[in-house]
């Protein structure tokens, strides 16, 4: 017989192994996946793992690294707060979505006029954008009581409304001949996002993520609304008894994840994406959910995390073309990644014991 | 002699790290009324769920009727005739009793047919209960009744009992006691597990006394004193507190019909509670659990905070202040619940003293925490407080329950409340850690600070308390000077027999 039995303290060394191992059970059971597909597993984990790093091109894959990266993270860092209170906010997706239209939004609505003022404004539009996103299930929870998860999760779909809207309508460029989609921010000085340092990758939506690592580890390790947070998610009644109002840290993390998840929203669409479309959104907010909880809800594991995710993308688009597998096989390589993170994860709080024979 | 219905011979059951019954023997004879005593820890439970075919030994073997007993599951120790009433009741609050009782059965007959047979048995052993009503409403007493007769319809030839009284009202006591004799009378051994000594002595014909897992000493009880039983119990002399009487001083805390709604469908709403507390002074609040204990103390610590006017800290309205500021004017709480409540049970001992000392220890400057010294404080806790632990580094969960106990009412104790109300402080503790912790209480008490103690025990509260009060249906009954107060006193105090009369039959 064999049984789970609860450890007495969580074992530090399992926090830690974790990841890794579930990075390796993956590449076990992705090659097996690769395998059955007709595909070397091997090649596929060495294209996946290996070529965007050093592989022939990776000059130019290194700098997509920091761009793939960077909203992950940014948006990452948002959710493990909430996440880390039980306060569970699905709906990055959508958060992301209105930072890029407000700040899209607010960019283009000086145009063409140039200032130094109006990246700046941006960037507060799209962090405005987000938070007011997210504000909404945060406002209906604490008020009425409603489900977070589902209330943010449906605000996804109105928000990819909002998004077809935007595109085919107020924020259509009117010199696109009829395409869908607005002016390209990237032709748009004052609005552009550019590479800080040319051929790295590094804009400031990179900064930004880096930052917001260093704010989310204060903030956990250091400040008492960070201990407020660990505290409700461990105990909420033990919070409440603190001293802890359930109803600010709902409004706190909810607003600070939708804020971040606009900015990586306002980044995205003055920089890499350039332009309000339809498909604007790749679904880096979702993603960000794997992201976070693969990081282990901790800042510093949250950056390498978001590395990690953006090289599976990265790996995976190469392996796509190179390989000829299907991107399917690619989601489900990056889902097996959360279900053995969540499957180890059981071991930090518990042990295996195969039960010795019972002596009647 | 007659043979013994049952024998337990040199049972051990060792889990990792604790070896819970060591080499246990014992017999139980038919109608037999046998005391299983014992401190917390002492492996009483174990060894009643190997009976009940919850655990298994490691090794030794149990006799039934001088057939060897084995049972694997509890449905195999009922089917051999073992019944067992939990100290916690396992009932659904929302069906019925008849409804709750059919679940427990392996074939239920008719519901109709059921309740028939619930309403003979529970007259039969005059136990009224009626099997229509909601298990929500009824009172913890009554729940237990459930949990007999649940039992009684088995036909048990033995009946455990896991400290059934810890939830009655004296009256409530002396009902279960008439049932338990004539059950006894019929031939039904009962297996009672306590640790209440004057309890054992008027019901028990034998006791088998408990420590460390091992067998320390059988007795008869009604020739031991308690004392004698108390000091087998736990290996040494007992201390009792002690406390030089002292005129009470000003009053610092003011409650004004203090109500409240209840927290859900079967919490308690507080009604119109009045007192005055005094400096110096420890009022002691006993009560079946159920009655407002819980939702007071939340009325108190600031969790649920009130209606303006309702509550006064020396002359400052503070009914609708929360924890933090009620914190910081120096009225500290300690809730019933350690783990989970009072204490973050994945957390570290430096973490949990952070929890509610930061304010007033200076752990907290401008919202930046000093977690050095906030594991200084804790260490101050374990050092001053006696907690076992090897550092303040532990989560919380690791410590055994006494040891919790006494570093969460250390951490309050040590941030010199003004006013400190705490609930069950020695609930699950062995006796020298309660004796402990009573003792912190009553130096507290000594040095100028107002208490106020919400027990279920009430030698405990006859014990610390300078007046005393009792919670029944959410209302606080006046307070009483405690010396010289009778337990009839208290029992009628405590709400009678809650309508309980023994059923005519």
């Amino acid at each position: 017989m064999i049984a789970f039995e609860k450890r007495p303290e969580p074992s530090r060394a399992f926090a830690l192994a974790t990841p890794l191992l579930a990075v390796l059970a993956t590449m076990v059971f992705g090659g097996l996946l690769f395998a059955l597909l007709g595909k070397d597993p091997l090649e596929a984990i060495r294209t996946i793992f290996w070529e965007p790093l050093f592989g022939e091109f990776a000059f130019f894959y290194r700098p997509q690294l920091l761009i793939k990266g960077a909203p992950l993270v940014l948006i990452a860092i948002g959710l493990s707060l909430g996440f880390k209170a039980g306060i569970w906010n699905i709906g990055a997706e959508g958060q992301y979505i209105m930072g890029a239209l407000f700040g899209a939004g607010a960019g283009l609505a000086f145009y063409p006029t140039e200032s130094v003022f109006i990246f700046p404004l941006m960037v507060l539009a799209g962090a405005l954008g987000g938070w007011i996103w997210a504000m909404i299930p945060a406002v209906l929870k604490v008020k009425f009581g409603t489900n977070e998860i589902l209330v943010s999760l449906m605000l996804v779909y109105v928000a990819e409304q909002f998004l077809a809207s935007m595109s085919l309508g107020l924020l259509k460029n009117p010199e696109g001949f009829g395409f869908p989609g607005s002016r390209n921010l990237q032709q748009y000085a004052s609005a552009h996002n550019a590479e800080l340092i040319t051929g790295t990758g590094m804009h400031w939506g990179v900064v930004a993520a880096f930052i917001a690592v260093i704010f989310g580890y204060v903030l956990l390790a250091r400040h008492r609304l960070g201990f407020a947070i660990r505290v409700t998610g461990d105990a909420p009644r033990a919070a409440a008894f603190s001293g802890v109002n359930p109803a600010r840290l709902v409004l706190f993390c909810l607003g600070m994840s939708g804020l971040l998840a606009g900015l990586a929203g306002v980044f995205e669409v003055a920089g890499p994406a350039g332009q309000v479309t339809i498909d604007f959104n790749v679904g880096y907010g979702f993603t960000a959910i794997i992201v976070a909880f693969l990081g282990r809800l901790h800042p510093l594991g949250i950056m390498l995390a978001g590395g990690l995710m953006a090289l599976t993308y990265i790996g995976g688009d190469i392996a796509q073309s190179k390989l000829g597998l299907p991107a399917a096989a690619i989601q489900v390589f990056q889902g097996m990644l959360l279900f053995f993170l969540l499957a180890f994860d059981l071991f930090t709080n518990y042990r295996l014991r195969f039960g010795r024979v019972e002596v009647a | 002699m007659t043979q013994p219905l049952l024998s337990l011979s040199a049972l051990t059951k060792a889990y990792p790290g604790v070896v819970a019954n060591s080499d246990v023997s014992l017999s139980i004879a038919p109608g037999e009324v046998h005391a299983l005593l014992g401190e917390n820890g002492a492996g009483k439970s174990t060894l009643v769920k190997m009976i009940y075919g919850l655990v298994k030994p490691d090794s030794g073997h149990m006799q039934m009727n001088g057939k060897p007993f084995t049972p694997s599951e509890p449905s195999a120790a009922r089917t051999a005739g073992v019944g067992m009433v939990f100290q916690h009741f396992s009932l659904f609050d929302a069906m019925s009793v008849a409804e709750n009782i059919a679940l427990g059965m392996e074939n239920a007959p008719k519901l109709s047919a059921l309740s028939a047979r619930i309403s003979a048995v529970s007259e039969a052993y005059g136990l009224p209960l009626s099997p229509d009503r909601i298990v929500g409403d009824l009172s913890a007493g009554e729940r237990q009744r459930v949990e007999i007769i649940r039992c009684l319809l088995q036909e048990p030839k033995l009946l455990i009992m896991d400290e059934p009284t810890s939830v009655l009202t004296p009256q409530e006591v002396e009902i279960l006691f008439k049932t338990l004799r004539k059950l006894s009378a019929e031939g039904t051994a009962i297996l009672y597990i306590s640790h209440k000594l004057e309890e054992i002595r008027t019901l028990c014909d034998s006791a088998t006394i408990l420590r460390l897992g091992k067998v320390v000493g059988e007795c008869t009880p009604r020739e031991t004193t308690a004392r004698e039983m108390a000091e087998l119990m736990v290996g040494k002399l007992l201390q009792t507190p002690t406390r030089a009487g002292q005129a009470a001083g000003d009053v610092v805390l003011r409650l004004k019909t203090l109500s409240a709604p209840a927290p859900n469908a079967f919490g308690m709403a507080l009604k119109d509670i009045s007192l005055e507390l005094r400096a110096g002074e420890v009022l002691g609040i006993g009560g079946v659990a159920g009655n407002g204990q819980d939702e007071l103390l939340s009325a108190l610590s600031g969790e649920r905070p009130v209606a303006r006017g309702m509550v006064e800290l020396k002359g400052e309205d503070i009914g609708p202040l929360g924890p933090t500021a009620r914190r910081k004017l120096g009225l500290l709480t300690a809730p019933e619940e350690r783990m989970g409540h009072a204490a973050a049970p994945d957390m570290s001992l430096t973490e949990n003293a952070m929890l509610t000392a930061s304010l007033r220890e200076g752990l907290d400057k401008g919202g930046f925490l000093d977690w050095p010294a906030a594991a200084r404080f804790a260490q101050s806790v374990i050092d001053r407080f006696d907690v076992r632990t090897p550092g303040t580094h532990v989560a919380a969960r690791a410590l055994s329950g006494g040891n919790l106990q006494k570093f969460v009412i250390g951490r309050e104790v040590m941030q010199r409340p003004e006013v400190f109300v705490v609930n069950q402080p020695t609930w699950g503790v062995d006796a020298s850690a309660a004796a402990a912790i009573r003792q912190a209480l009553l130096d507290l008490a000594q040095n100028g600070a107002a208490l106020i103690v919400i027990s279920q025990d009430l030698d405990e509260l006859m014990e610390i308390s300078d007046r005393f009060a009792a919670l029944n249906e959410g209302r606080l009954s006046d307070p009483r000077p405690a010396q010289g107060i009778t337990v009839e006193e208290i029992g009628l105090m405590m709400g009678g027999a809650h309508g309980m009369e023994v059923a005519h039959v």
